[in-house]
Formats: C-alpha cells, sequence, structure tokens
C-alpha cells in the first residue's frame, strides 16, 4: 500500500535579507515585500520536504503532495518541491485571509485544503514560520481533523500503522510514537534538504503545479472570525555604540580588544 | 455563575521550586489583575503540590489551584490539556498566561485549539485596554519587527517570553485560597507515547546559567574551531554555544544552540566568533549584558547589538585574544 503524505509549506519573506530591506507600511499594520528580494519557501518546511522523500525512500512506494495556502505565489519559488522529488504541488490562493495573525484562521484553511485533497497518512510541516514563528497551524490541523502531532522532530519514521519520531529536546531527544494518520512537525536538526537534482528540475519544468482558490475549499461552518487584531507593527528602536578595536594586524587587534575588556571590568 | 473573573497562570516548577518563568508570570499576572481589579489565580500540575504554595502565596495568588494525579506526574500534552481544560470549564478565567517554555510551546496551541480559542504568542510585555481586553506586543519576523496586537477572544491565551518581566522582590497580598482540584483523566487520552528519552547534554557550565558565554557560528567553517572557543569559555569560567548555521552545519551538538528556536541567555558578557548576527540569533541573546565580537564582515548585524568588537579573521584575532587573557590570568 503506498503512503500517502501530504507537505504543507509557506512562501515567506527572504529571512536571510539585509535588515535595511525591511519596511513597514505607512500606516505600520503590515511589512512590506521588498520588491527585488525573491521570497523563499520557509526554512523549515524545506525539512518537511525532505523528511517527505527520506519516508519514500525508506518504504518504497510513496505519494508526496505539497500543499500551500497563500497569496501572491511565485511559480519559481514555490515549484521546488517538485524539483526535489515530490509528486503533487498544490497552491491554493486564498488572498490575503491566510494572512490574519490568528494562527486558527490558517490553520482551518489548510484543513479544509487537506480535506479536499483526500486521503492521507501523514501530513508533514516545518515547526514554525520564519515570519510570525508561531508554529501553530500545525496544531490547529491535527486537531481539526481529531488526529495527533508531534512536533519539532529530527527523524520520522513509518512502523506500519505508527510513525515515530525523534523529538529534540534543549538537552538531547526523545523518542515519540503515535497511531497513523498523524501530524508531524519538522525541525532544521533532520539535517540539509536535499538540492533539486537537473533531472528533478527538468521534470518540474513540465508539471503544472493544481491551483485552487478560496472559492474551492469547502468550509462548512465558515471560517472563524479573528481573534488578534494587530494595532501596529514597528521597528524596534536600537541605540547602540560599537567600539571597533583595532590593531596593526588581527593578532594584534585580538590582544587590544582582550586589554580593553579588562579596562572595562567585564573579564 | 458565583466565580469571580479572574486571571489563570499556568504554573510550572524546575529543581523542587516554582520555575523563575512562573515567578515572572505571577508577576506580571497580579499587575494585570489589580488593573482589572480581577482575581489572580495559578495552577501547578503534578504530585506533592503543597509544598509549593508558601511561594505562590508571596506573589499574591488569589486562589491557587494544585491539580494533582498520578497521571500528571510528568508533562504530557493531552493529559495536561484536558487538565486545565476542565478547570477552564468550571472557573471561568478572562485571561490564561503561559511561559514560552519547553512546556509552555506545546500546551499553549493545544490548549488554544481545545478551549476554542486563539494563542497570542511570545509576548515579551502585556497589559489591559480600556475594553478590559489583552493588549500583547511580540517581536516578528525574528525580531526585525514588533507587534502589538489585541486579543478580542475568549479565554485570552498568551504566552510570555521568559526573561522579559521582572521578578517582584516584594511581598503581593492576594485572597491566598488553596483548593485541591483532581481532574478526570486517563491514559487512554494520550495520543502520542513517549518511549524513550535521550540525555545529550552541554558538558561543563550550563549555557543558561553561564555569566559569560563565547559562541562560533558558520564564520568557524567546520567542527575544529570549536575546540579553542571552549577552551576560551573554560579560561574565563564560562560556557560555549553556537548560532544555528554551526548547529545545522553538524559542527556542534543542537544542545549548543543559542537563538529563537535554541536556548535563551542572559550573561554578563557574550562573546561572538563568526556569527552574522541574524535577529533569529540575536533573539536568544539580546539579554546579554555585553556582547563583544568578531567578524570579518564589517556591516555584520552583529556589530549593532555589541559594545565591543574587531572586524578581522577570526583566525589572526582569537589567538591574539586568547593568549592575552592567557597572560592576563597568570598576573592575576
Amino acid at each position: 500500500m503506498p503512503v500517502n503524505i501530504i507537505v504543507a509549506i509557506k512562501q515567506v519573506m527572504d529571512p536571510e535579507m539585509p535588515p535595511s530591506a525591511f519596511t513597514i507600511s505607512e500606516n505600520a499594520k503590515e511589512v512590506v515585500s521588498p520588491g527585488n528580494i525573491p521570497p523563499v519557501i520557509n526554512g523549515y518546511d524545506e525539512q518537511a520536504i525532505e523528511a517527505a522523500l527520506r519516508i519514500k525512500e525508506t518504504v518504497g512506494e510513496a505519494t508526496i503532495t505539497v500543499v500551500s495556502i497563500g497569496s501572491n505565489f511565485s511559480l519559481d519559488v514555490m515549484k521546488k518541491p517538485l524539483s526535489m522529488g515530490a509528486d503533487e504541488l498544490i497552491l491554493v490562493d486564498t488572498g490575503d485571509i491566510g494572512n490574519d495573525p490568528d494562527s486558527n484562521i490558517a490553520a482551518c484553511l489548510l484543513t479544509a485544503a487537506i480535506r479536499k485533497i483526500g486521503s492521507f497518512d501523514l501530513i508533514l510541516c516545518g515547526r514554525q514560520a520564519s515570519d510570525w514563528d508561531n508554529a501553530q497551524v500545525p496544531v490547529g490541523v491535527a486537531s481539526m481533523l481529531k488526529i495527533p502531532v508531534i512536533t519539532v522532530g529530527r527523524k520520522v519514521d513509518i512502523t506500519g500503522e505508527n510513525v515515530r519520531v525523534e523529538r529534540v529536546l534543549p538537552n538531547g531527544y526523545e523518542l515519540v510514537e503515535s497511531n497513523l494518520p498523524a501530524v508531524v512537525t519538522l525541525s532544521s536538526e533532520l539535517g540539509e534538504p536535499r538540492y533539486p537534482t537537473l533531472r528533478g528540475i527538468m521534470a518540474a519544468t513540465k508539471k503544472q503545479p493544481i491551483s485552487w482558490s478560496l472559492n474551492d475549499l469547502s468550509i462548512d461552518e465558515g471560517l472563524p472570525s479573528s481573534n488578534l487584531t494587530i494595532n501596529t507593527i514597528t521597528t524596534p528602536e536600537k541605540q547602540n555604540e560599537c567600539t571597533i578595536v583595532e590593531g596593526e594586524n588581527g593578532q594584534e587587534a585580538g590582544k587590544n580588544l582582550a586589554l580593553r575588556l579588562r579596562e572595562a571590568k567585564l573579564i | 455563575m458565583a466565580n469571580c473573573q479572574n486571571i489563570l497562570v499556568i504554573g510550572e516548577l524546575a529543581d523542587g521550586s516554582l520555575s523563575s518563568t512562573t515567578k515572572e508570570l505571577l508577576t506580571l499576572g497580579r499587575k494585570l489583575a489589580d488593573s482589572l481589579q480581577e482575581d489572580l489565580n495559578v495552577v501547578l500540575l503534578g504530585e506533592n503540590l503543597s509544598q509549593y504554595t508558601s511561594e505562590l502565596l508571596f506573589f499574591g495568588a488569589d486562589t491557587i489551584y494544585l491539580a494533582q494525579h498520578s497521571l500528571l506526574a510528568n508533562y504530557q500534552d493531552d493529559l495536561y490539556v484536558e487538565a486545565i481544560n476542565q478547570l477552564a470549564a468550571s472557573t471561568n478565567p478572562r485571561s490564561i498566561l503561559l511561559g514560552k517554555t519547553l512546556t509552555g510551546k506545546e500546551l499553549g496551541p493545544r490548549l488554544a485549539f481545545k478551549l476554542g480559542t486563539s494563542l497570542l504568542q511570545d509576548c515579551i510585555h502585556l497589559a489591559i485596554d480600556n475594553n478590559k481586553n489583552l493588549v500583547g506586543k511580540r517581536p516578528i519576523y525574528g525580531g526585525n519587527a514588533l507587534a502589538e496586537i489585541t486579543h478580542i477572544g475568549a479565554p485570552q491565551l498568551a504566552t510570555v517570553r521568559p526573561k522579559t518581566i521582572e521578578v517582584s522582590t516584594q511581598e503581593q497580598k492576594g485572597k491566598g485560597g488553596i483548593s485541591e482540584y483532581i481532574p478526570e483523566l486517563s491514559d487512554s487520552m494520550i495520543q502520542a507515547h513517549t518511549i524513550e528519552t535521550v540525555d545529550e547534554p552541554v558538558t561543563g557550565v550550563r549555557l543558561e546559567d553561564a555569566r559569560i558565554v563565547v559562541s562560533g557560528g558558520r564564520g568557524l567553517g567546520g567542527p575544529e574551531p570549536f575546540r579553542d572557543l571552549e577552551g576560551l569559555a573554560s579560561l574565563l569560567g564560562g560556557a560555549t554555544g553556537a548560532s544555528r548555521a554551526a548547529c545545522d552545519a553538524g559542527w556542534i551538538p543542537s544542545s549548543y544552540q543559542v537563538g529563537l528556536t535554541g536556548k535563551t541567555i542572559t550573561p554578563d558578557l557574550y562573546i561572538t566568533v563568526g556569527i552574522s548576527g541574524a535577529s533569529q540569533h540575536m533573539a536568544g541573546c539580546s539579554g546579554a549584558k555585553t556582547i563583544v565580537s568578531i567578524n570579518k564582515d564589517s556591516e555584520a548585524n552583529i556589530f549593532k547589538d555589541s559594545a565591543f568588537g574587531v572586524v578581522g579573521d577570526w583566525k589572526e584575532v582569537l589567538p591574539g585574544f586568547i593568549d592575552q587573557i592567557k597572560a592576563m590570568t597568570n598576573e592575576s
């Protein structure tokens, strides 16, 4: 029996972009996407894709369906899972609604998309998104689907009817097991996601993502209303004077630094 | 319903007493409850909890709920959520506060969905507005921005970032009621079972406790330089840390990671070597009193948070730095 894996990914602003490119809208209620810096797939979501591919390699037969809710998708960016080896890509354009600060809304939308996909054994997500770092949507999806959720995994294995996860702890890890179907979130400790191969990239160029819109999702009780209202978004003031310590060469600069710190009674 | 409106703090224990985060939450909770003129309640979950009541009374709790059950002896997601769910159903808190700790990160979202409400995550400041709603300030985009958000749901759930609230040293006055609370639990509620726990601790001084921390990042280029950093940390009586990039590259175990998804440290002195200072990293060390950095890029973000810095190649700078410290140590 092939294993059906759904991987949920999110398109986000590049967290590595220079802080100078980071701007807030005039009404101080949203962050502005810099026009010249392309978005990326949320870092931890790439680990989720990688985890799915590793499971596929282990079990032999698996279908990996990647789904994303959002808007203004950049196809160049979002097709990466296909070139890594995923089988299907579904992009659900939900307009601005999915950007609500209340994770319940995104969880509801993603759950509806998953229900529309149909059968699944395992849902994999990144542990949190680099924009809001809420780490709530996967828990919400599990709650709405009434299935277990195991978070912060660095290794995921399917063993018969169960999923077994190595969960990262601050000073080690724990082995956690649950029945399938389940939601598992992945952390960077899983390791580097694989680079797309040339063959993968070429196969992906021929494959079109499936496009859905909000209307394609059936949300029976309607979307929940948002419980969180953004009053303002600001950039924190940074007042700092850094004393750059110098020297004739690197070694001397290091020596001078130690002397300065001793002088300042820091060491 | 005869219950008084209240703020409920979910308390935690650490090393045989109230965790520091719990004290931070109680300090904050007492202020919020006072501004509402309502009660501050707190719940502890576990076994043999009455030994902690005097500590809780110091912080001005109005009702202390001791949720005692053998199934609560160790933290487990489903059981703790259910226990708090039952307590919330009978005590009807207007707001529930948790620390964004290892446990809080799991409990917060699960509790929110169980209670049919929303979670305001990672607050560094909380207040009550004129409509009696919780207003939180929280970092977003790794700390590049700060969002101020009002919670208009019920109950109003929020997690608070540890080490952002100063613990009250003055005893607070509360009604001091103590209530034994036995939730109805069964192990059939457990959806995910922990089979084994493996310790891979940091050797030496604990990162979270260290007064001096020396961290290395991507700029170190590999695992070997971390031995130099460990030597330096040892010389200074401190701990070694690392950026996420270094941990993800496998140069050092992730238990050494300092950052938003790693450890939060508040040393007196934080020395960084080859760390760019991405906001995700700064989120873990912004509480450091003084940051000192060595990085070859003069534009590196880390210098915006550092008091002292050297722009240069650590391969040259670090040995000079360490040698001078050794020399000064030998003098004294």
